[in-house]
């Protein structure tokens, strides 16, 4: 098991393979990407239980459902690293006969990824089918999405999460991005969501923060007690508070980096702020 | 040549019943899921006899696709069933991203399509579903014509690797295919053999085919009647074999004429074969309240439209 050294090198190493992708083809969403690197790293390295090898038949290990397929950047650079396909892939992201779609799809037949996702507001009925797949199957492994905070707009999730606390469907972990911005501004100017835990919390699920979303330990710390209330009649949901653009200066306390890539002199800057750890592709 | 006789009326939503019990009992993988309409689906018996295997998702079709794309993720075969309108405009991006353009192996089963929904009215009779799904790339796009067909569509489907769309109707009508016939996906049958015009229908339409050819013999007219209950993948080869024989071809659908059998038939006649074509279908139009066969005669869906049809065609030869 890694240590957190080694995550935190992950972590920006991550963060270097984000800003690296999005410049190369000047489209893609680094903002939310970086806002939930921490996420990403400590699922995939620390808390989700998978198998050896990287068959996709979905039996007898955890899965995780991205919703929001926008933050594929984040998503595409923690699966290869995470051996799912070779890292020298990320060099092909939204590139004309790539397996790195735009927004992340099955049909391309890239290892990791389990469904399509970008148009919003999906990912949680899929994740919640998964979960009943996994109880159907006696299958006691557990199921995790991740959800954008503005992608809560979309009625599909509230159709989901009535569902979900209804059937008791208590092996699905699903996490929300609250970073308070979506494209358009401060997702409180947009369209108010209000209190996501509240929300939830009313629906009858079992409801964490996590305070810092890119303080790494508290992460970590907020998804092994989200596994640890799973098995217990409802599902769990974590409200994980993060920075859009963190890790960059010019890229925090802003919507601007939603789905801009940064020009030449605006990725030094940002690579000068997370120097080389493990390698760039 | 078989000649076809009622051998009583059923609903084609029962047959999906029937076809679903028998799945329940012969393959531990298929699993149902539906919108708060149960009843009209007929598959009470599925659930009493597979209680852990459906999935009663109130009124929220969104939720039903997405948790059927999820559901196949370790294994299972979903069946996935509402009211056609419901299964398909109401969640077309759904069903885009979550099902077709994943590749998952879930069954779209659609009762209540078309104008024979009856009194209910536009809101629930959509005309436009075959459309929608026949455009999906990888999807399989199926309309059988009575009980022992959808029964055996049902069946034929769960053994059937990719998403399908199998769409049936509410209202009692002729059962007349042999209860035993074979289901092949994509395989046109031909009901009665003919040499002057060619009749392509589907669903509720073939039976009334069947008895447009009666009256065309009578008036001296060879009709050729072939069923398509697939839509899509077409079977290009039965439709080019008749029509290089015939000459002349009517098609006949309960759907609009935009998007339909009618429009996948042109292509694949243009691309081939041209062949003069008269489309017995709803003019871009919506529906209406009445019962099914007042309905059907209003909108021209009924033998007496084909014959029509077929008279009006023979003269473009």
């Amino acid at each position: 098991m890694p240590n957190t050294q080694e995550l935190q090198d992950l972590v920006v190493q991550v963060r270097r393979d984000i800003l690296r992708m999005v410049h190369k083809v000047n489209s893609g969403h680094p903002g939310g990407s970086l806002g939930c690197t921490e996420f990403f790293v400590a699922l995939y390295n620390e808390v989700m239980d998978l198998k050896d090898g990287f068959d996709m038949d979905g039996i007898g290990e955890d899965l995780f459902f991205l919703s929001n397929g926008h933050i594929s950047p984040v998503f595409y650079s923690v699966l290869a690293r995470r051996g799912y396909f070779p890292i020298d892939e990320l060099n092909t992201f939204r590139l004309i006969d790539s397996r790195l779609q735009g927004h992340p799809t099955t049909h391309e037949g890239l290892p990791g990824v389990r469904v399509a996702s970008g148009s919003l507001g999906q990912g949680m009925s899929v994740a919640i089918g998964a979960a009943l797949a996994k109880k159907l199957n006696g299958d006691d492994h557990l199921v995790f999405s991740l959800h954008g905070d503005g992608e809560l707009q979309e009625g599909q999730n509230w159709e989901a999460i009535m569902y979900a606390a209804g059937n008791k469907v208590d092996n699905l972990i699903s996490t929300v991005d609250r970073n308070g911005q979506q494209i358009d501004g401060a997702t409180e100017d947009v369209l108010p969501i209000g209190d996501v835990a509240d929300k939830f919390k009313v629906f009858g699920w079992d409801v964490l923060e996590i305070e810092d979303g890119n303080d790494l330990e508290q992460v970590i710390a907020g998804l092994n007690e989200a596994k640890s209330r799973t098995g217990k009649g409802k599902p769990v949901c974590i409200v994980m508070n993060t920075e859009m653009g963190n890790g960059v200066d010019f890229m925090m306390h802003t919507h601007a980096w939603h789905g801009k890539a940064p020009s030449d002199e605006q990725l030094a800057t940002a690579l000068e702020q997370n120097p080389e750890t493990l390698g760039d592709y | 040549m078989t000649k076809y006789t009622d051998q009583g009326k059923q609903d084609t939503r029962s047959g999906y019943g029937a076809g679903m019990t028998e799945l329940g009992r012969t393959n531990p993988n298929v699993v149902a899921l539906c919108a708060d309409l149960v009843g009209s689906l007929k598959i009470d018996t599925f659930i009493e006899e597979n209680p852990e295997r459906f999935f009663q998702v109130g009124i929220a079709e969104a939720n039903m696709m997405g948790m059927a794309a999820g559901l196949t993720i370790g294994g299972k075969i979903p069946f996935a069933s509402t009211f056609a309108n419901f299964a398909t405009g109401r969640v077309y991006d759904q069903i885009r991203q979550s099902i077709a353009y994943s590749d998952k192996n879930v069954k779209i089963c659609a009762s209540h399509s078309g104008l024979t929904l009856g009194e209910d009215g536009a809101t629930h009779q959509i005309l436009e579903d075959i459309g929608l799904m026949k455009m999906l790339p990888g999807m399989t796009v199926i309309n059988p014509c009575d009980f022992n067909q959808t029964k055996a569509a049902t069946i034929a489907i769960a053994e059937h690797h990719g998403p399908v769309y199998l769409r049936f109707g509410r209202p009692k009508v002729a059962n007349f295919t042999p209860v035993d016939q074979k289901f092949e996906i994509g395989k046109a049958l031909m009901l009665n053999e003919g040499t002057d015009v060619t009749i392509i229908a589907t669903g509720h339409l073939v039976w009334q085919a069947l008895l447009a050819a009666e009256s065309l013999e009578n008036q001296g007219i060879s009709a050729e009647v072939i069923n398509i209950h697939t839509i899509k993948p077409l079977d290009d080869k039965a439709i080019l074999d008749s029509v290089k024989k015939t000459g002349c071809v009517v098609t006949a659908e309960e759907h609009n004429y935009l998007g339909g059998l009618g429009e996948s038939v042109a292509r694949v006649l243009a691309t081939h074969h041209p062949t003069p074509q008269e489309f017995v279908a709803t003019q871009d139009t919506f529906g209406e309240s009445g019962t099914p066969e007042q309905l059907m005669e209003k909108y021209g869906l009924n033998n007496k439209a084909i014959e029509a049809a077929v008279l009006k065609v023979l003269k473009r030869k």
